[in-house]
Parts: structure tokens; C-alpha cells; sequence
């Protein structure tokens, strides 16, 4: 299981602002270890960020996102104390969801 | 930077009793993911087919789209780049980075009420152009920007 997301969500005038960094290797399956073989692809592919039962981002990422992804938004229509979620999945189907309150501006 | 990151990594340990009921099958996060990772467009190799993958036939270039990003990256593995897009509408934003083995980095779908505006980390193989491209409406629109890379993030 990976680590826990590391993620921040306050408000900034009218606007939750959401930073968040995930756990994960992001293997892009072109390096090789130390004996020359290639270590396989490991890397998110899906993320969806959910507040109030809507989502409000959700992304498709290749292996190019850097190890250790962090991603910065805004979105509308949150309120401190309400939850936003953030659910990732894999392309080995290892999946992880944390959530986090909003805290004010 | 660090201190913050402790403060975080404190606030993230409660959270593991979720993880527990994913890892028991209570939750199934799997139901969130209500669209699918599109294949074809992470396997192609050129900005012009990444686009074709991604349901666009052209793309205008458009001063609306804005990339920040360092002019030169040191290191290639961690290249920060936000985008953010002033065209009316916007639906998608995806980062293509022309020289890497595979074009296409990124794809954030926008909904309503989600700001046009994304900050991520990148990884890039050497010197590229690197592509935004905007889906608003249904219309293909595009900014790019060269990013010279003093040691390349990809191979190892």
C-alpha cells in the first residue's frame, strides 16, 4: 500500500486551492537497474478529485509525470470544513484514496 | 519547504483506516473512475497524432494559454509547469512534451466551476518544445514552450 497523500485544500477568496502530493514511484519503464535490466512501468494513471459528491478535476497521466506527482488547483463552491477526496489508481490496479478538510483562507 | 512537508505527512496518517476499507473491499473507489485511461494517446509519438488521439483533427494556436515554466531545467525528472487557460469554456488541458518518448505527459479534464488552471511536475527526456493543448467548446486550441534541459529525467 502506498503512502498516505499529502494533501492541502484552503480557501483563497471564493476559491478552494487544492496541492496535493502523492506517493509513487512513477517508473516510466525505460530505466534499467544496475544488472541492465529494464524495470518495469509503474506509474498513476488515473486521478479524481471529488467535493460534495461532484468531481471537480480528474486527470489522466502517463508516465512522464515526475516520481512523487504533485498537482495545484482551484475550484469553486467549497466550504471550510467540507471534504475534498482524492482517489488515484494505477497501472498495476493498486489504488489509494485520501481525504482531507478545507481549512479557511 | 521540508518543515510544511512534516506538518503534512502528520495530517495524512489518519487517513489510513480508508485505506484499510479500500484494501477490504468496502469501498470501491474503482466506481469513481468513471472514464478510462486512453491507451492509444499515451503510446503515440508525435504532437500531430497525440492530437488525433485525443479527438482533435487541428489545433490553433492561441496567446490565451499561458505556460509557466523555467526557460531552463536542470534537472529533467522534475520539470514544474502550470498551465492555465483564459479561453471561455475550457474542457481538457493536456501537456504534450514533443521529445520524449511518448508525447503525451498529461490530461485534466475541467469542469464547471474548476478554475482553467493546473500546476503539475513533468519529466523530460532532453531540450523540447512543450505543447498545451485546450479543448474549449469542442475547438482545439494550443500554446508551446521550448524548455532546455541540462540532464534529461527519462532513461537512467
Amino acid at each position: 500500500m502506498a503512502d498516505p497523500m499529502r494533501i492541502r485544500a484552503n480557501m483563497a477568496g471564493d476559491k478552494v486551492e487544492v496541492r496535493v502530493l502523492m506517493s509513487h514511484d512513477m517508473e516510466t519503464g525505460q530505466r534499467k537497474d544496475a544488472s541492465g535490466a529494464v524495470v518495469p512501468a509503474h506509474f498513476i494513471q488515473n486521478v479524481t478529485v471529488t467535493h460534495a459528491g461532484k468531481t471537480v478535476l480528474s486527470a489522466q497521466w502517463g508516465t512522464s509525470i515526475s516520481k512523487n506527482p504533485f498537482m495545484h488547483f482551484r475550484f469553486k463552491g467549497g466550504k471550510p470544513g467540507e471534504k475534498v477526496t482524492i482517489s488515484w489508481v494505477d497501472n498495476k490496479g493498486e489504488r489509494r484514496t485520501d481525504e482531507v478538510v478545507i481549512g479557511g483562507g | 519547504m521540508d518543515i510544511r512537508r512534516r506538518g503534512i505527512l502528520k495530517a495524512g496518517g489518519g487517513t489510513g483506516v480508508l485505506a484499510l476499507a479500500t484494501a477490504a473491499g468496502l469501498l470501491r473507489p474503482g466506481a469513481a473512475f468513471a472514464q478510462q485511461w486512453n491507451k492509444a494517446a499515451f503510446e503515440t509519438k508525435s504532437v500531430a497524432d497525440t492530437l488525433k488521439a485525443l479527438g482533435g483533427s487541428g489545433s490553433t494556436e492561441s496567446a490565451q494559454i499561458q505556460i509557466t515554466a523555467p526557460d531552463i531545467a536542470e534537472n529533467g525528472a522534475v520539470v514544474p509547469l502550470t498551465i492555465e487557460s483564459g479561453i471561455a469554456r475550457t474542457q481538457t488541458i493536456a501537456i504534450l512534451i514533443e521529445k520524449n518518448p511518448n508525447t503525451l505527459s498529461a490530461n485534466f479534464e475541467i469542469p464547471e466551476g474548476t478554475d482553467p488552471f493546473v500546476t503539475t511536475r513533468v519529466k523530460m527526456a532532453e531540450t523540447s518544445n512543450i505543447y498545451a493543448v485546450v479543448r474549449a467548446d469542442g475547438k482545439y486550441f494550443h500554446a508551446v514552450k521550448e524548455i532546455k534541459v541540462t540532464l534529461g529525467g527519462c532513461g537512467g
